[in-house]
């Protein structure tokens, strides 16, 4: 066995079964009596139900029951809940209208779910869902941010004035306000923040069950089973948490999308009491589209007060954020605290003042996607800066380096709430400059113009925060769930161990990293290591994956019961090698007396522990098996720099990415492979973001790019090769020293590449362009000013 | 997708009689285009006639022309060693077209009798005024294509080939791709041979693929990029969508056409 602890690069022990299309995901999973579920959804952005007649449909070959909301209403089934409760500037909570399951009332969206047919076979299903009659009145809807709040605008939710969900703030107004009168320049810049799609591979799907005892399990595509175990039992359908197990089993990707308790959930499960069949649903590739929470979707005016050297003195913002037409689980508290907070970014503003409306439209909700309100507030900021660089003429690396919180300010407390307890944004900025080559870029520039290409350079200094924490803090400001992690420490007999975590597996490769920490703790091999994930009858607990938080929370829930079972470890040895508990070492898998040649190994106290023959019975219980939770004293907060650099292609806009260096401080790397998997997918999407994907709707709500022969995913050839550096200011307050990588990817590459796209394009006269920034905008940005070119 | 017969004929004779025999019945080639649609329910043949026994996968070289079957996949087109030689731009855009899975999937005759709006056969086949050969008669490029999703063939109709006149002096397509389906946002196909100097426009038309005669005119007086470069199309004629305005599209067959003239020359 090579080394394969904390810093190996080892491969991916759950790849032997991926690559060889073993894996275990909810649709490779059938039930005996399984029936399927087809979910007839509105067609139509805004419409009232006048009524669903279903007796035809009910009467065709194989169905065995329609259900439509009315049907859940008679039964008492809730509506999903939502797990944040914002409150409005002036104390009082956001409006937090009804989301039913199956529509009441009115659709909202084109995706509502309306109705639901089960039969024997899908096929079945599918065509007995072609006999509904639904008598809809259509409404005209609304789509735009901008648009819903205007006067006289459609109202999505008809007790929502204005469509306002809420209307909230953050940070000392006053101070931002007088630092704004006594500036020497302020500069403004209006940006959005484009709608994505967030496309995880699989599908989702799931399987409701029902045993004769009235015990249920639900087989779902999901990042946190024990959440939903939580949302769906207590809010929605009313089944004692003894009574549910939900099984997450192999997961082809969330990206967030997988995080929130989605109807077809609910719906699956409830039909499956009813009828005792299990009853099976898996999206279609466009049900996807038009049902899976989308993201980002924000409007933001921001604007900087500076002194004369450059000194940023206040940041003032204003932000709309879309909703879609519910609440999903998470949605509320993305604009807010898991955005406004990281308006500080890396520089030491002094004083910062935002507010945030979220709005409904008649647009599918929207809610954490890969990054989650970092993305925005990175891109806000470092758009900014290269956009004050621009127009008072500073240079954009030093106007950074002048503001940057430097490295013996740590811990720094921000003024909106948080307080990094690390980082050093120097270091990754040189490093990224000089990987990137930054100083020989004016003469590629040349050489590029030369070729008929204009090209560009853009750097961006990010910061972000991962594992949302502490939960009593995150209670404080309205979260309806705790932010801990769990984790079960078993140590089989023969010295194996089995890890029970909490977190959940979709991509990230915790089955190997999980096992690496425990390898590199207890001396033994990952082989001997089994990482149990996703089952909430065999899990005590556990929050999920999200926020780049598995290894900061989850991974340190472990090394907490780690420690406990090698305490206990300790106090077996002692026993055996007659020695005292204080004088027990254990290093490299053994127990040995300090200062002497006595020890036993890691497996033999194992065995001992299973087999007390020889045990101090009377103080220590047998087994080896220890429980931790962990709740966090902070966030973490990596940060780094990314540079990027694409070429446009003059004659018909079309930028291409030529180069990218990303070096980011995630804290310890545990294994740097599955690190820079992480940051080549994070950064694949946040090219995807800045050139490419768009949730396109038409005014009432209509989604124009609803499959990907119109919605642009990016794909290898967009991609250039990205060169991966890592740079590692221990975390402070967990036991690993650990930041997160999940997302950092996706946040720091937006601005990069727009900066770059805007530095390419310089000499056009132009200081900003949204996102996605393609040909078509690039060209004809290039076409206005070539009458402008040609007179100078 | 709903159910449907399926029927594998070993002649053309009886492939027509079937489709004769029912109108609700289906050519089915490839199915790169039409498996889709049955998948999103959006079409409801009573039967599927599969083309792939009636001997059409072959391609031939006359003294003056190359001859394609119509069950040709875009794979075969583009290795052939004789399309290679005979009309390379042809060669090409084969191997342009979708991916690996399409390309060893889709057809010659699909691609055509389906005449999508932004598809790449339909710019070559009007661009080097070939020929599409049927069951019952051969059809001149400039008259089989009639619109969007829209051909001169019959109900019941069959492609057998398709024949392109040689020798070929100079051609080549250059396609702009939408950048989700890669399809053509627009395609230029520009050709000298023996249907004259052709420029072939597919991806912007609202009509589908057209001719850009202003262009041919220009060229067959001096085959050069540059005497195309001020040529506009308007773009009241062309296609607008969330990938492009018709202004951009505009713009494009201008560039794409000097961008086929450059490789061509
Ligand atoms: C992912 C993807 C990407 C693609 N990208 C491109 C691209 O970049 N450029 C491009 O040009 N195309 C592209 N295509 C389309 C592809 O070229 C298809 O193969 C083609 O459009 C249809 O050919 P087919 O053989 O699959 O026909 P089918 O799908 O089998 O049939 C299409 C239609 O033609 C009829 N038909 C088929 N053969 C005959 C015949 N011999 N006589 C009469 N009627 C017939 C059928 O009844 C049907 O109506 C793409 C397709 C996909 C799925």
């Amino acid at each position: 066995m090579g080394f394969e602890g904390i810093g190996a690069a080892v491969k991916r022990k759950e790849d032997a079964r991926f690559l060889a299309g073993r894996g275990n995901y909810v649709d490779d999973i059938n039930r005996p009596g399984q029936v399927y579920a087809y979910i007839k959804r509105s067609d139509r952005p805004h419409a009232r139900l006048k009524g669903i007649d279903t007796r035809k449909a009910a009467a065709a070959p194989g169905v065995l029951a329609v259900y439509t909301g009315a049907d859940l209403a008679a039964d008492g089934v809730g509506g999903l809940p939502c797990g944040w409760q914002i409150h409005n500037k002036d104390g009082s909570p956001m409006a937090e209208p009804p989301h039913p399951v199956l529509a009441v009332g009115k659709v909202r969206h084109v995706g509502d779910p309306v109705a639901v047919v089960i039969a024997e076979t899908k096929q079945q299903a599918k065509d007995a869902a072609e006999l509904l009659e639904i008598d809809y009145e259509d409404l005209p809807g609304v789509a735009a941010s901008t648009d819903a709040i205007k006067p006289g605008a459609p109202l999505v939710h008809d007790d929502v004035p204005g469509n306002i969900c809420y209307d909230w703030h953050i940070g000392d107004k006053a101070a931002v306000d007088a630092a704004f009168a006594r500036a020497k320049h302020v500069v403004k810049l209006e940006l959005t923040n484009n709608r994505l799609v967030p496309n995880a591979m699989e599908p989702r799907a799931a399987i409701g069950e029902c045993d004769v005892t009235g015990n249920y399990t639900l087989y779902t595509t999901s990042q946190n089973p024990h959440v939903i175990r939580l949302l769906m039992g207590a809010f929605v359908l009313h089944i004692p948490e003894h009574q549910l197990r939900v099984i997450a089993p192999d997961v082809g990707g969330g990206f967030g999308s997988k995080i929130y308790h989605y109807a077809e959930e609910a719906i699956v499960t409830w039909a499956a009491g009813k009828l005792r069949r299990p009853v099976k649903w898996t999206a279609e590739r466009s049900e996807s589209f038009i049902s899976d929470a989308q993201g980002r979707d924000h409007v933001t005016t921001a604007e900087m007060a500076l002194d004369e050297q450059g000194n940023f003195l206040a940041l003032r913002v204003s932000t709309l954020a879309n909703m879609g037409a519910y609440l999903s689980t998470f949605a509320t508290s993305i604009p807010t605290y898991l955005y406004a907070t990281l308006l500080a970014g890396v520089y030491k503003t002094p004083a910062i003042y935002a507010e945030v409306k979220a709005v409904f439209t008649n647009t599918v909700p929207v809610d954490a996607y890969r990054g989650a309100g970092r993305p925005e507030a990175a891109y806000l900021l470092e758009r900014l800066v290269d956009v004050i660089a621009h127009d008072l003429g500073f240079d954009r690396i030093e106007l950074r380096r002048k503001n940057f919180i430097p490295p013996d300010a740590f811990p720094y407390q921000t003024p909106v709430a948080l307080q990094y307890d690390s980082g050093n944004y120097q270091v990754t900025l040189e490093k990224a400059l000089q990987a990137a080559d930054f100083a020989g870029f004016e003469e590629r520039r040349r050489q590029a113009r030369a070729r008929g290409k204009l090209r560009g350079i853009g750097v961006s200094t990010y910061l972000e925060a991962c594992g949302i924490a502490p939960s009593a803090v995150a209670g404080a400001l309205g979260a309806r769930a705790g932010l801990y992690e769990v984790a079960n420490v078993r140590v089989n007999p023969t010295g194996d161990v089995t890890v029970f975590t909490g977190a959940h597996s979709h991509g990230q490769g915790h089955e190997t990293t999980f096992a690496q920490v425990v390898a590199e703790r207890l001396g033994i091999s990952i082989a001997q290591v089994d990482v149990v994930h996703g089952d909430t009858g065999r899990i005590p607990f556990g929050m999920g994956t999200y926020g780049s938080r598995s290894l900061a929370v989850g991974g340190s829930a472990i090394v907490k019961a780690l420690d406990k079972i090698i305490a206990k470890g300790k106090r077996i040895a002692a026993h055996l090698l007659e020695a005292s508990v204080d004088d027990i070492e254990f290093k490299d898998g053994k127990f040995t007396v300090a200062g002497t040649d006595k020890s036993k190994t890691f497996a033999e106290i194992a065995l001992t522990a299973y087999v007390p023959h020889n045990y101090p019975i009377e103080e220590l219980e047998p087994g080896l098996e220890e429980t931790a939770f962990y709740d966090p004293k902070n966030f973490t907060f990596p940060g780094g720099c990314h540079v990027c650099e694409v070429e446009i292609d003059i004659e018909t806009g079309t930028p291409k990415v030529v180069n990218f260096v990303a070096v980011d401080d995630i804290g310890r790397v545990i294994n740097p492979m599955i690190v820079e998997g992480q940051v080549h997918g994070g950064v694949a999407q946040g090219i995807g973001q800045a050139l490419l994907e768009h949730a396109v709707y038409d005014s009432q709500g209509q989604l124009l790019s609803g499959s990907y022969m119109d919605y642009v995913m990016p794909r290898a050839d967009n991609l250039p090769s990205i060169h991966v550096g890592t740079e590692s200011t221990l975390c402070t307050h967990n036991p690993l020293g650990v930041k997160g990588v999940g997302e950092v990817g996706a946040i720091g590459s937006p601005p990069a590449v727009i900066n770059a796209i805007v530095d390419a394009l310089r000499d056009y006269g132009v200081r900003h362009i949204d996102m996605p920034a393609t040909a078509e905008k690039i060209w004809s940005i290039i076409q206005a000013h070539q009458p402008r070119m040609a007179a100078e | 997708m709903y159910d449907f017969a399926y029927h594998k004929p070993a002649s053309i004779a009886d492939a027509v009689a079937l489709l004769a025999g029912d109108p609700e019945a289906r050519p089915l080639a490839g199915g790169q285009t039409l498996i889709p649609v049955l998948k999103q329910r959006l079409n409801k043949p009573s039967k599927l006639i599969d083309l792939s026994g009636l001997g059409l996968n072959r391609i031939s070289v006359s003294g003056n022309a190359l001859s394609i079957g119509a069950m040709t996949p875009h794979a075969t087109v583009a290795n052939s060693a004789d399309v290679q030689r005979a009309i390379p731009a042809l060669a090409k855009l084969a191997g342009g077209i979708g991916d690996n899975q399409v390309r060893n999937r889709g057809t010659i005759g699909g691609s055509l009798a389906n005449n999508d709006p932004a598809a790449c056969y339909p710019a070559a086949v009007l661009g080097l005024g070939a020929t599409v050969v049927t069951n019952k008669r051969r059809i001149a490029a400039d008259d089989f294509f009639q619109g969007m999703f829209t051909t001169a063939l019959e109900p019941g109709e069959i492609i057998t080939e398709v024949v392109f006149p040689l020798p070929v002096e100079k051609a080549a397509y250059m396609k702009f791709a939408q950048p989700a389906s890669r399809f053509a946002l627009v395609g230029v196909f520009v050709a000298k041979g023996p249907a004259g100097v052709r420029v072939a426009v597919t991806g912007a038309g609202q009509n589908g693929v057209f001719r850009q005669r202003e262009m041919e005119a220009a060229l067959t007086a001096r085959f050069a990029p540059d005497a195309i470069a001020n040529i506009k199309t308007p773009p009241d004629q062309l296609n607008s969508d969330i990938h492009g305005s018709a202004e951009y599209r505009s713009h494009l067959i201008t560039v794409m056409a000097k961008r086929a003239v450059a490789a061509a020359a």
